[in-house]
């Protein structure tokens, strides 16, 4: 029976300093002493409390095996359990000023597996969003064809379909900590990143459908319907690649802050290519050089100028748990897990060092593993109790390594914003507590 | 506007008109019956992007005095007068010279200490135009008319000392203002993150033992940082990955990114924060200063009400609070009545 708390979640916890170092040292006995005083606080913690005889939770028949249970269909739409609030999207506080135009961070730091639960996919809007009549949405494709169509989502959805998953991440994700770490959890570092099961169809149906021309069309603009009306340039062999023109997510229809009825789904490229509420693919002979491919979305170099159609993503990854603001109570074996992705296909390798990039260990891969889709990874770590600095470093393949920070800085610089893919640091202290730093 | 388009549309000359037919169409289609041609006016309507080649500008002119009118109804409540604002969003203007138009790069894009505004990053006038003419005013877009655009582009264009006070900005000049943009030759696509096989440009090696480190903690949070994302506690499971004590709330976690019914939220999802502040004023004067000036005069809150519906000047300075004529009456007065209650 466990009755030890293994990993502690912030450093604002009732444990002094003193009784972490007194479990550390493997005296437990004084817990029952700091769970009772906790328990004057929350009922709640003297449950798992246990007895001479053994755990209450065990000896005193909980409500739910002596009553009766609520009925089917209770919610209709199905919640998360209310223990769960705690992971929620958050807004990185002084990163914005106006709502309409912000981003709100999924909490990679609780979340299993590969896909994002649709409620905490991230957002990142730009002139607010809404949720729009998916019988008033129409999707015009004009520009340079034999012939400029309009679809209904009715047309759209009688299409060939097909089901994909991929990954979807921000330029900017990582951006606040080019210079140097500036915020304390994966959540913020990382959390401008989603994974979902999209379905839709192949832009390159509708290119085909409608006649594009295949010799002189060499950019594809998409433009969504918001107020922004947000406008990114495609290539053309990328859109015919793998681009969707897609109206679900996860196997339901979009939520409404993902583009709700249709959006652009562009596999590898940053997310503000994947142009939500999408109203029009239109095909040209050059780029549009539209405000967020240059004024936005540029990546600012050491010599003054700006990468203009920075879009890839290129590969990366990060521990998970643990990570920072989390917390080691016990020695001993914890699984070390977390996400690697590349926005030029598939994840080849996981490497996990405990020792600031010292050594390596190859982590497994858990499946699936596919193109421009997170992978995760898990490996067994045995803590003994001193500092350690956790790091991840993913390969793809293409063969690329990620790269470390400073291999970053030497090329581009700390000044551009987009597209930090560097190896993230966890430090583990003596006292268990897990916080961001960079080490290289 | 698609040359292209117009070009191959079934209903457009006498040239093409023999092209498709929606029938023929439809015959032609892997998938019969499925979307229908667009019409021309369909086009017209939808396809409003501008390129750097200014394909897609339609013709039309604006001035700067013109300009500098819209700008102060309009615009300057959220960039500043000058452009120069840092309240609400980045400054639009500032940081280039006459050396920078000269040489069609802006030299403070080298300076880490210069904040980056947009003229300094600008290196195609079309986006400009494209950007206003789609997305702005901010709570107010595709609102307004082509002469307006061009007027307004002109204003910032003389702001940044691009164009003099006089000038006059249309499709037939606008060529000319490009070749005096202070960050025309300032982008860069030698880079290997747009083509598909492009070439990255850092390359770590996947060293597995006795790797070279530089050993040291390079970097850790501020002290300044620690605590500005609250109680990191409350962001995590109470439960897993061994199981785990639920702690004291101690601070309040960073706003949720919901959408609740209270006024606060209210003004916030709106957009009324923008501009206005609770305790402070941002370009609009503080709701506690609202409050202040109305306190005692219930009849006021009707008369607030039409104010933020249909927009007001003079009463807190030179900067016009604009019309919003989305903002339903039902929560125009909920925030009224929430921000009287301030205090």
């Amino acid at each position: 029976m466990r009755s030890v708390p293994r990993l502690r979640r912030a450093p604002e916890n009732f444990l002094r300093p003193g009784q972490i170092a007194e479990v550390q040292a493997g005296r437990r006995d004084f817990l029952r002493g700091a769970l009772a005083a906790a328990a004057t606080l929350s009922p709640a913690l003297s449950r798992g409390e246990p007895s001479e005889s053994g755990d209450p939770a065990i000896l005193q028949l909980p409500e739910h095996s002596k009553g009766l249970g609520q009925p089917v269909a209770a919610n209709p739409y199905g919640l998360p359990s209310k223990h769960e609030k705690n992971l929620q999207r958050r807004e990185s506080p002084g990163l914005t000023r106006v709502g309409g135009s912000s981003v709100s961070f999924t909490p990679l730091q609780g979340l299993f597996g590969i896909v994002t639960p649709n409620g905490l996919h991230f957002e990142r809007h730009h002139q607010g969003w809404w949720d729009i009549d998916p019988h008033q949405h129409r999707l015009m494709v004009m520009g340079m064809v034999r012939e400029a169509k309009v679809y209904t989502m009715d047309d759209l959805m009688r299409l060939p379909a097909t089901s994909r998953m991929h990954f979807i991440e921000c330029g900017a994700n990582t951006g606040m900590e080019w210079g140097n770490v500036a915020v304390p959890t994966v959540q913020y570092t990382h959390g401008m990143l989603s994974c979902c099961e999209f379905t839709g169809v192949l832009l390159s149906t509708l290119l085909d459908d409608c006649g594009f021309d295949r010799k002189a069309g060499k950019f594809v603009l998409a433009e969504g319907a918001d107020g922004s009306g947000m406008t990114r340039t495609i290539p053309m062999d990328r859109a015919l690649d793998d681009v969707m023109v897609a109206w679900a997510m996860n196997g339901e229809m979009l939520r409404p802050e993902n583009g709700y009825p249709l959006r652009l789904v562009a596999p590898g490229i940053q997310g503000v290519s994947w142009v939500k509420w999408l109203r029009r693919i239109e095909v040209g002979d050059q780029p549009f050089g539209t405000k967020d491919e240059t004024l936005h979305y540029v990546d600012l170099m050491p010599d003054g100028r700006l990468r203009q159609y920075t879009s890839i993503q290129e590969c990366k990854s990060v521990i998970t748990t643990p990570s920072g603001g989390q917390h080691l109570l016990d020695r001993g074996f914890h699984n070390v897990t977390g996400l690697a992705w590349s926005g030029r296909g598939r994840v080849k390798r996981v490497d996990v060092s405990f020792d600031g990039g010292r050594n390596w260990r190859m982590a497994k891969l858990e499946n699936p593993v596919l193109p421009k889709c997170l992978t995760r990874f898990n490996v067994g770590w045995v803590w003994d109790g001193a500092p350690a600095v956790l790091q991840s470093r993913a390969i793809d393949e293409t063969g690329y390594v990620q790269p470390k920070i400073n291999q970053l800085r030497a090329v581009r610089g700390t000044r551009s914003i987009y597209h930090n893919n560097a190896i993230q640091s966890w430090r583990v202290s003596d006292s268990g507590e897990v916080a961001n730093v960079q080490v290289y | 506007m698609s040359r292209f388009t117009r070009h191959w549309a079934p209903v457009v000359t006498g040239v093409t008109l023999a092209l498709v037919s929606p029938a023929q169409a439809g015959a032609q289609s892997k998938y019969p019956g499925v979307g229908r041609p667009a019409t021309p006016a369909e086009i017209r309507a939808w396809d409003i992007d501008v390129r750097p080649d200014f394909k897609g500008l339609p013709a039309g002119s604006g001035s700067v005095e013109k300009g500098q009118g819209i700008w102060e109804a309009k615009c300057a409540s959220c960039h500043g007068v000058f452009g120069e604002s840092n309240e609400v969003f980045t400054p639009l203007i500032g940081g280039t010279n006459a050396a920078d138009i000269k040489a069609g790069r802006v030299k403070s894009l080298t300076s880490p200490d210069t904040a980056r505004t947009t003229m300094m990053k600008l290196s195609s006038v079309s986006t400009l135009w494209d950007y206003v003419n789609r997305a702005m005013p901010w709570n107010a877009p595709k609102s307004l008319s082509t002469e307006e655009v061009y007027s307004v582009v002109a204003y910032m264009l003389n702001l940044a000392d691009i164009v003099p006070a006089d000038f006059v900005l249309s499709n037939g000049n606008i060529g000319d203002v490009q070749k005096r943009l202070p960050n025309r030759d300032g982008m860069a696509r030698d880079h290997g993150l747009w083509e598909i096989r492009g070439k990255p440009d850092v390359a770590n090696i996947a060293c597995m033992k006795d790797c070279p480190t530089e050993a040291r903690i390079a970097s850790t949070l501020p002290e300044y940082a620690r605590d500005t994302h609250g109680d990191l506690a409350l962001q995590n499971r109470t439960v897993g990955a061994g199981s785990a004590v639920a702690p004291a709330p101690v601070k309040a976690a960073p706003a949720v990114a919901t959408v609740r019914a209270d006024p606060a939220e209210l003004a916030k999802r709106k957009g009324c924060l923008a501009c206005h502040g609770v305790d402070r004023k941002i370009v609009g004067p503080a709701f506690r200063e609202v409050a202040v000036r109305y306190k005692g005069r219930p009849e006021a809150a009707a008369q607030l009400v039409q104010k933020v519906k249909k927009g007001s000047s003079g009463a807190w300075g030179p900067i016009p609070m604009p019309p919003h004529p989305d903002l339903g009456e039902e929560d125009a007065a909920t925030l009224v009545r929430w921000a009287l209650g301030i205090i």
